[in-house]
This record gives structure tokens, C-alpha cells and sequence, in this order.
């Protein structure tokens, strides 16, 4: 079978290019803080989750509905209401991390399908099983701290379909299990749906020195006739004794494109794009990319080389933990 | 209330262990979590000696718990973690495989590195056996708050992070490895060095955060000394104190002070500052605008 790519829109129009490009499936949020891609101007509200869905599926594509922050403290019901609205949409299933949140959709809503998000970083086989058998999760999108053979590993003891990020921003923390954005700015993924938020963005030129600082904190420094990198907290450059360079991260992207051969022989069943915040020509690209990549796969072709590097801003590209060296 | 000793966070030496262990025997402290939350790497350097401390403790009238792992991926973590409950103590799971090896209904805590963020995970973590919860360090007093009122409800403790360096991330790459050029399966122990972590400043000298393996934690030590008349009206029943190397048991006397109002918090900061004058106090995440901030009185050496 054809790997599954799952392409994120922030937008309704990034929806409709992804369709119109070959995205298999598409995920996506409402305009609220229900889910981990809450900026400003992007995710849709729920006339356009209901028109989205409504295209996507006349072109055969399925729509995934992400909610996958934490419930706030007394403020449930937010919650709640975006995973009722999610099923009259017409959603093919909705990406959850809470347990709250999953026990409530599994009692409420049996008939939606629940996908586990990679914010609950369920990393083995038997917590992965354990969330199946608790709330009846379907597909579980894998942390990105497991290496091939560890996937491979994981497919072999679990029924529970998998799903893997092979393009975009990295996570260098464990997923849902990090709080240095909200240490910093007070605004976290949990809580907000945000990391490294641009509201507490600042940069800074002296004297052809260029800082970007997050909440106060100097992130990046470069030449001012330099761009520097946005300030995202794990992939800073900071110093320890007489060390000084990026302690957690390099600022680069991940891009597992050549991995797929193998990422399909270790079981997975689909390959998750990550940038709800990315431009609709972008994510067309890349759904382009990617689906000739699986198609080719599929035909027993060689996959296509190099064919998303210009894509990553001059970011330099990593294929992450999925290689153990990595660790 | 009560005060928690959580599990040491750091991979210290066996004699180390011990003997900070020997030391909360006779501690104003009601209750001692133990075992590895960090790196499993670090466990067969003092596992032997955890079966002596559990009785220890257990014999100086505490109660005692043994932590899971926060982050369980290889194969010999998920069987290290199926066979705590055998150890015959309660288990608190700070990742939910925990949950998944423990016998349906037995009774259990919830570490802080759970994500517990609302009344629905409190009420299926309390249907699931749950007798006591440690909020994740990140929610705020309104939250803590609201949650109490449910767990109480529930008849589940609410345990709140009280004093120690916050632990703000985990992860698949060993930081301290990577320091060193090597990676986390030939790490060669390099965080043993740093038995409080290792500081990590911003390119402006600024102290911002701390290094301990796999795992992030904030420069400043969380101190929720101002918030302690909220937190008792609120019915929070335990504040945890997260392990450091020095002058421990001195700090666990003055929190135990306090709670019983023979101290109030500025007295408790002074002191802090006393122990060790190089530590930064923030009690953000409960009150202020981002989890760094400190409410009162700065630390003075």
C-alpha cells in the first residue's frame, strides 16, 4: 500500500493547495487555543473547517483535526466543544494528547476516530497499547526520539497504526513533555499552543552586531549584514564554562526524505509533514515532493534525490533521532 | 501540609545516595520518592542500595515511593519499569508505561513530569487507582486551584513542586554527551560531575538554564515559599522538595518551619541564600508572568 501523506494547512487556501498537490491527507485546527499551532491569522474557524472538509473530501482526501493541547484548569468545556465540532465537520478522525481529553472523546464521541498526537510522547510499544486499550486510539504520530530499528521494533508489538514526522521543524525535547518556552515567555505548547512565541520576539542591532532575543534571553548572535535565525529555544547558542555553541541543537530542519524506503520496511504507515504556519506554495511543494517520493516507492523506482533541500530556508537538514548517532 | 522529598534528579555516586538517603531518615520530611527518573544508564550504579534506603526510611516512620523513568524507550527500561511494583513499595509513574505494567486498580502517585492539566485527567488517573498527584511544575496557582478542588473530591492529595531546579525538558539526546563529542551510548557518564546540573549561560553572561543528561532544568531553584498561604487554602495536602548537594537537610527544617508558621518566607530566602549564595529563587510559574520571575525577596549570600 501507498505510505500515507499527512500535510499540514493553516489555511484554508494551504488546505485546498495541499489537496489540489496530492496530499492523501490533511491536518489542521480551529482558530483557537485548542491546538499547538495557535498563531495568529492561521487555523480555521468552523465554517471553514466545515467547507475545508467538505472539498477535501470531495477529492478523496481525508481531514485530521488536531486538539492536542492540555485542557485548561476549569476551562474543559473549550475543549470539549472543539472535539464535538470536529465530528460535525465531518472529520476523519482528531489528533488528542490529554487523557482528559481522550477518555472524554472515547465516552462521548465512540464513533470519531482518535489518532494519539505526539504531544502525549508515547515512545514504547506497551504505552502505545495501553492508550489503544484505554481510549481506543487507532494511530499513534511517534515522538521524534526513536531511531528506525526502535519504530521497526514498535510496529512488530502493536496493532496501532503509526505515523512519522519526515519534514519541517524538529523538536529536540521530547514532545508535550517541555516547558523552556513558558519558563522563558510564560506562553508554552501545553498550555498555549505555542513554542518560542513571536510576541516575545525581539531583535537587536549595535554596533553591526545583530542579537534575537526570546524574553529578554539572547537566543542567536550574528553579524548584522547576517539574518539571524528565529529565536527558538532549543536550538540557541549558549554557553557552559569555556564552551559556547548550540548546547541542544544546530538551528536546522528535519528532512528524513531518503529514510522512507526504510521507514516503510520498519512499518510505518504514514509520513506527517510538519507547518501549519507555512505558506500554501510551500506546502504544495512539498506535498508534490513527497507524494512522488511514496509513488515511486510504491512503483519499485528509486526515490528521487535531493528534491526538498531548497525548501529548508538554508537551514542546514538532519534526519534527527531517526538515526541513533544523533543521541 | 506535608513535605515530599522527590527523587534526585542527578546521577550522583552510590556513597552519595546513601548517604543523602541515611540523612532524610531523620528529616522533617513525611514522605521520600526514590529511584531513576532521568537516565537508566545511571541506575546500576547504586540499584543495589535502594532496597536499604526503601527499609531505612520505611523504619524512621516515612512513607516511600519509587519513581519510573520520565521517558521510557529501549527495551531494558520498559522491563525495568514493568518490575517496579515489585520492589513493594507504591509506584509513581512520571511516564504513563508506568501505568500500563501496574495492576489494574492498585493504588498509585502521579509524578510532576505527567501532564495533569485539568479535571478530566484527574478524574480518570483517580478511576485508574490514582491516590496522589504532583501537578506538573508549569501550572499556575489558579490551576492549582481548580485541580485541588477536584482531586479532593476525589479523595486524590494534591502535591505541588515546592523548592528545587524545575524540570523543563526531556529528551532522546544526552546534552551532557554531546558536550563532550560523544553520544548518549558512549557517554561515558560525563553528567557525573555535576551533581546539581550543570549551568548554562545566554551569549550575555545571563544564567539561564541548567544541563543534567537528557534532561533540562531551569538555572533558578523554584521556591514556593510566598505562595504557601494559597496553597493551604487552596487544600494542597504536600510540597515537594527536589534533591540538591547541598544543605538539604537544612532546607527540609526550614520549609518544615514554614508549614508549621514558626518562619515566614523571607526568613526561608535568607536562608536559602545562606546555604548556598550562588542560587536564583523563581516562583514564576505559580505567579508570575513567566515561570523565571521571582515574587520576593531576592536570595542575598
Amino acid at each position: 500500500m501507498v505510505m500515507e501523506i499527512v500535510c499540514p494547512a493553516g489555511t484554508p487556501a494551504a488546505l485546498r493547495a495541499a489537496v489540489k498537490a496530492g496530499a492523501h491527507t490533511i491536518y489542521c485546527g480551529f482558530a483557537d487555543e485548542t491546538n499547538a499551532r495557535n498563531f495568529p491569522g492561521l487555523n480555521f474557524d468552523r465554517a471553514e473547517m466545515r467547507e475545508g472538509v467538505a472539498f477535501a473530501h470531495s477529492h478523496g482526501t481525508k481531514v485530521l483535526i488536531a486538539i492536542n493541547t492540555f485542557p485548561r484548569a476549569g476551562d474543559e468545556a473549550i475543549w470539549h466543544r472543539a472535539v464535538s465540532d470536529a465530528e460535525s465537520c465531518g472529520a476523519d478522525a482528531v489528533i488528542l494528547a490529554d487523557i482528559g481529553l481522550l477518555d472524554y472523546a472515547a465516552r462521548n464521541h465512540p464513533g470519531l476516530r482518535r489518532h494519539l498526537s505526539v504531544q502525549a510522547a508515547a515512545a514504547n510499544a506497551d504505552v502505545i497499547n495501553f492508550y489503544a486499550d484505554a481510549f481506543g486510539v487507532k494511530r499513534v504520530v511517534l515522538p521524534r526520539v526513536l531511531s528506525v530499528p526502535e519504530i521497526a521494533a514498535i510496529n512488530a508489538e502493536t496493532e496501532v497504526e503509526t505515523e512519522v514526522f519526515v519534514f519541517g521543524g524538529l523538536c529536540v525535547m521530547a514532545e508535550g513533555r517541555c516547558s523552556l518556552s513558558s519558563y522563558a515567555t510564560g506562553l508554552s505548547p501545553n498550555m498555549n499552543g505555542v513554542c518560542s512565541p513571536a510576541s516575545h520576539v525581539e531583535y537587536h542591532d549595535d554596533d553591526g552586531v545583530l542579537d534575537a532575543r526570546l524574553g529578554g534571553y539572547t537566543i542567536h548572535r550574528v553579524e548584522a549584514k547576517d539574518s539571524a535565525p528565529y529565536p527558538t529555544l532549543c536550538k540557541g547558542c549558549f554557553s557552559t564554562g569555556d564552551k559556547t555553541g548550540h548546547l541542544f541543537e544546530d538551528a536546522v530542519s528535519l528532512n528524513a526524505e531518503q529514510l522512507i524506503p526504510q521507514l516503510q520496511k520498519a512499518g510505518v504507515i504514514a509520513l506527517k509533514i510538519e507547518g501549519r504556519q507555512r505558506s500554501r506554495s510551500y506546502v504544495a511543494q512539498v506535498v508534490r515532493n513527497f507524494r512522488a517520493a511514496v509513488d515511486a516507492l510504491e512503483a519499485g523506482k528509486p526515490m528521487p534525490e535531493g528534491m526538498l533541500a531548497r525548501l529548508s530556508e538554508g537551514q542546514a537538514m538532519t534526519t534527527g533521532a531517526y538515526k541513533k548517532t544523533w543521541r | 501540609m506535608e513535605l515530599t522529598v522527590g527523587p534526585n534528579q542527578f546521577f550522583w555516586s552510590a556513597d552519595r545516595w546513601t548517604s543523602f538517603h541515611d540523612d532524610l531518615a531523620s528529616a522533617p520530611v513525611d514522605r521520600v520518592v526514590l529511584g531513576e527518573l532521568v537516565c537508566s544508564k545511571r541506575l546500576p550504579f547504586y540499584q543495589d542500595r535502594i532496597p536499604d534506603a526503601i527499609g531505612t526510611l520505611i523504619e524512621a516512620g516515612k512513607e516511600v515511593a519509587l519513581t519510573s523513568l520520565a521517558l521510557v524507550t529501549l527495551k531494558r527500561e520498559r522491563k525495568l519499569t514493568s518490575e517496579l511494583a515489585e520492589m513493594g513499595v507504591e509506584v509513581e509513574i512520571n511516564d504513563l508505561t508506568a501505568l500500563a505494567h501496574l495492576p489494574e486498580g492498585i493504588r498509585f502517585s502521579v509524578g510532576p513530569l505527567v501532564n495533569v492539566y485539568n479535571e478530566g485527567t484527574i478524574a480518570w488517573l483517580a478511576s485508574r487507582g490514582a491516590a496522589r498527584i504532583c501537578l506538573p511544575p508549569e501550572l499556575p496557582l489558579a490551576s492549582v486551584e481548580t485541580l485541588t478542588a477536584a482531586a479532593t473530591n476525589l479523595g486524590v492529595a494534591i502535591e505541588v513542586w515546592g523548592h528545587g531546579r524545575l524540570p523543563l525538558a526531556i529528551s532522546g539526546r544526552c546534552y551532557h554527551a554531546r558536550l563532550h563529542g560523544r553520544t548518549k551510548d558512549n557517554c561515558q557518564f560525563a553528567c557525573e560531575d555535576d551533581p546539581d546540573g550543570l549551568d548554562i549561560q545566554t551569549l550575555d553572561g545571563q544564567p539561564f538554564l541548567a544541563m543534567n543528561g537528557v534532561q533540562t532544568l531551569s538555572d533558578t531553584y523554584a521556591c514556593a515559599a510566598y505562595q504557601i498561604g494559597a496553597l493551604e487554602k487552596s487544600g494542597v495536602a504536600a510540597l515537594r522538595l527536589s534533591p540538591q548537594s547541598n544543605g538539604f537537610g537544612e532546607l527540609s527544617r526550614l520549609y518544615r518551619q514554614l508549614l508549621d508558621g514558626e518562619c515566614d518566607a523571607d526568613h526561608v530566602a535568607d536562608a536559602i541564600g545562606r546555604i548556598d549564595g550562588n542560587i536564583r529563587l523563581s516562583d514564576g510559574f505559580l505567579t508570575g508572568a513567566r515561570g523565571v520571575d521571582w515574587s520576593g525577596k531576592p536570595a542575598q549570600p
